[in-house]
């Protein structure tokens, strides 16, 4: 695998949208026409180096590219943007849009990112060390078709409208949630380990949600049916196990309404 | 003479009363009288002639005052701030008409730049709403003839369409109606007990911002399941009254207004009161509809949905691309973030609106405020363009809170020499285009035609 590095060294007066920066964007190119990339900062299009310096060639294929972002990236919207492979490391915050439209491959944010990040995600690896804030993995604005798969993990705390319209993937966060988790779901799996604000599950017709912590605001559509025992990202534990929301349609499978589950931690 | 001038459209509230009578001196200078309209109806009539008005842009000076420029200046100064900004934008619109609205998309298009509505402020959570999950809505006209039971729920009419209730909603006798105010039953779901309140049948005093989840009881109790003892405040029995009330309505109407779209959840709130409308209609018509604010706001929806297939948060900067999404792309988020370095503001006040931070992060870059009035946004502006007002001094096409555009007349001329929002975005457009020409004619020559050089 080749590495280049990127290194903001002239940041932007307003925000650069780098939605050029991916492994399937950099693959088959020199350092040189790397850093002839287009980037946007509002209506002016530059050049990817008036920005950053480049070092490094990409590889053959995106899967063999990897990308390390260096320097303050807080102003640097759409990075690894409808990726399909390879790497991408930034070491330290981004703003927004972070592996939106993913398809695969794999992008680790050592910092926090903003909001709209693995929105209309398909597949790959999103793990954000720090927070993350609003609409992560959710749908674009009007799209009922949400999240398909792949993986996001946030090891801090998540903003609001996380998963809306979600249908399959996995969504790990390991602080707490604000208001709004799976709104309108239709399938995938999200696991909150801190505490949930509220609203979790509203008008979700199937899918799971995990919170390890409280509710603090549990919707009147979810009504508690058994206790179970699960092994959930690699650890077992006891739950309290709800279906809702009741006040949702439903679909039925094999004679039996399919429901969409609430876990919650004993 | 006095001239009476009948059937005149009220340039205030998205109720758009159009049975207003307006009465105008000899000499067709001074509005003399106004009939049928509310107290903030009346007002704008009046304040046309019946305040000092500005005639002449002003443009601030650099000892701080302001001083009173030419039409063409203040054009040249506009498109020179748009052409050299990476990033303008340009919002506003509640308070013009759907002309004005076109022309500056037009303007917008050109300068790459962010074109934005109160909605972003007002009810562009109900857009978003209406995105994920449908419209399933009426005209007021049909509410008025056929409703049985309105639901006025997160909105205060009372205060905010004084007339809505009395042309529309709670007392007219429509044609399925007859008995008016007698035969129908009004629900008002609203934390504080409003005047609004006042006048209705069931008042639900819902805990602040809770609201989605008493819609999420109601729906399940549609559905026939159970709900916990108390939800959002309000009593189980409550709540099961209310939902047989609704459940047996000939024709119902849920009027919604900031109270679902500005408390917590925002869109959600009335995604889930469109989703609770549609399960209604598994039993008896039912239908939704936004309390629009101001008498055209919903103008710059239809006119740009029209054009660039977003109603609002528009961003036009990459030109051939129009990309929209709220949370980015919304005026006050994009103020917030410093992520604009020029700024429009035309038609409504966005100095009293926003948030304080976001005014003071709009004021580090060139600020325009186009208005008929000295407003807080104009007191702070670099530059104060005055324009005819729409509806007293402007014709013009506006849209009800319904979507049904209503053509609106002048009654009297705007002071001499002002223009309208129309023709001063025209004028801005043909400078901004002079300045793109003038710009790409410094430029290399585009390779001449393949014959043309024949002789190289």
């Amino acid at each position: 695998m080749k590495t280049v590095t990127l290194t903001l060294t002239n940041p932007s007066e307003l925000f650069i949208e780098g939605q050029n920066i991916t492994p399937d964007n950099f693959a088959g190119r020199k350092a040189a026409e790397i850093a002839a990339l287009d980037v946007w900062e509002g209506k002016q299009k530059s050049p990817l180096g008036k920005y950053f310096t480049v070092e490094g060639d990409g590889g053959a294929t995106a899967e063999e590219t990897k990308i390390v972002l260096r320097g303050d990236c807080t102003r640097v919207k759409r990075i690894g943007q409808q990726m399909t492979a390879g790497e991408i490391v930034i070491e330290g915050n981004a703003d927004m849009y972070i592996g939106g439209w993913m398809k695969g491959g794999k992008i680790h944010v050592k910092g926090n990112v903003d909001s709209f990040c693995g929105i209309g995600m398909e597949g790959g690896e999103l793990i954000v060390d720090g927070n993350a804030a609003h609409h992560l993995g959710s749908s674009p604005r009007g799209e009922w078709r949400g999240m398909q798969g792949g993986v996001i993990r946030v090891a801090g705390n998540a903003g609001n409208d996380t998963a809306t319209f979600i249908n399959g993937g996995t969504i790990v966060i390991g602080g707490d949630a604000d208001i709004h988790i799976s709104t309108h779901g239709e399938g995938g799996t999200v696991i909150v380990k801190g505490n949930a604000k509220g609203r979790v599950g509203g008008q979700m017709v199937k899918g799971d949600i995990y919170v390890y912590g409280t509710i603090e605001n549990p919707l009147p559509g979810f009504s508690m049916v058994d206790e179970v025992e699960q092994e959930v990202d690699g650890e077992t534990a006891r739950f309290a196990h709800y279906i809702g929301d009741l006040g949702e349609r439903h679909p039925t499978s094999k004679g039996k309404t399919v429901y969409a589950n609430l876990y919650t931690k004993l | 003479m006095p001239k009476k001038i009948e059937n005149v459209g009220c340039p205030y509230c998205g109720v758009c009363c159009d049975d207003l009578v307006v009465t105008v001196s000899d000499d067709g200078k001074q509005i003399l009288e106004v009939e049928n309209a509310c107290a903030i109806g009346n007002q704008i009539f009046h304040h046309a002639t019946g305040s000092e008005r500005v005639k002449l842009p002003r443009l601030r000076q650099p000892d701080g005052t302001y001083k009173d420029i030419s039409y063409d200046e203040a054009v040249d100064y506009a498109a020179k701030v748009l052409y050299n900004a990476k990033k303008p934008l340009i919002y506003g619109f509640g308070s013009t008409n759907c002309e004005g609205m076109a022309a500056a998309a037009k303007v917008a298009e050109t300068a790459g730049a962010v074109l934005d509505n109160c909605a972003s402020i007002c009810h562009g959570s109900s857009f978003l709403a209406i995105f994920d999950n449908g419209y399933p809505s009426c005209t007021l006209g049909e509410t008025k003839n056929r409703a049985d039971v309105i639901v006025y729920w997160g909105a205060n009419p009372a205060h905010a369409h004084p007339r809505h209730m009395s042309r529309y909603s709670i007392f007219p006798r429509g044609f399925f109606t007859g008995k008016g105010h007698k035969s129908r039953k009004i629900v008002v779901i609203d934390p504080r007990h409003t005047d609004t309140a006042q006048v209705a049948d069931i008042h639900l005093q819902v805990k602040q911002g809770h609201d989605y989840e008493l819609f999420d009881a109601f729906r399940a109790v549609v559905r026939g399941h159970e709900i916990p003892e108390e939800v959002a405040g309000i009593k189980r029995e409550r709540i099961l009254e209310v939902v047989e009330i609704m459940k047996k309505a000939r024709f119902g109407t849920i009027f919604y207004g900031m109270g679902l779209c500005h408390s917590d959840g925002r869109n959600h709130n009335v995604d889930i009161a469109i989703s609770l409308t549609r399960d209604l209609n598994d039993y008896t018509k039912w239908t939704i509809m936004a309390m629009r604010g101001h008498y055209n706001i919903t103008g710059p929806g239809a006119v740009w949905s029209w054009q660039y297939g977003f109603p609002y948060c528009l961003d036009l900067t990459k030109k051939d691309i129009a990309h929209m999404n709220p949370g980015e792309t919304s005026s006050v988020d994009l103020a917030m973030r410093d992520e604009v370095d020029a700024f429009i503001n035309i038609g409504t006040d966005a100095g009293a609106h926003f948030p304080i931070e976001a005014v003071k992060h709009l004021r580090k870059h060139p600020w325009i405020t186009i208005d008929p009035n000295i407003c807080m946004a104009s007191e702070i502006s670099d530059l104060h363009i005055p324009v005819g007002i729409v509806g007293v001094e402007v014709p013009g096409i506006v849209y009800r809170m319904d979507n049904v555009p209503i053509q609106y007349r002048k009654v009297i001329d705007p002071p001499e020499g002002v223009i309208s929002d129309e023709e001063l975005f025209e004028r801005i457009h043909k400078r901004l285009s002079e300045l793109e020409a003038e710009e790409a004619a410094k430029g290399p020559a585009k390779a001449a035609p393949e014959g043309v050089r024949a002789e190289e």
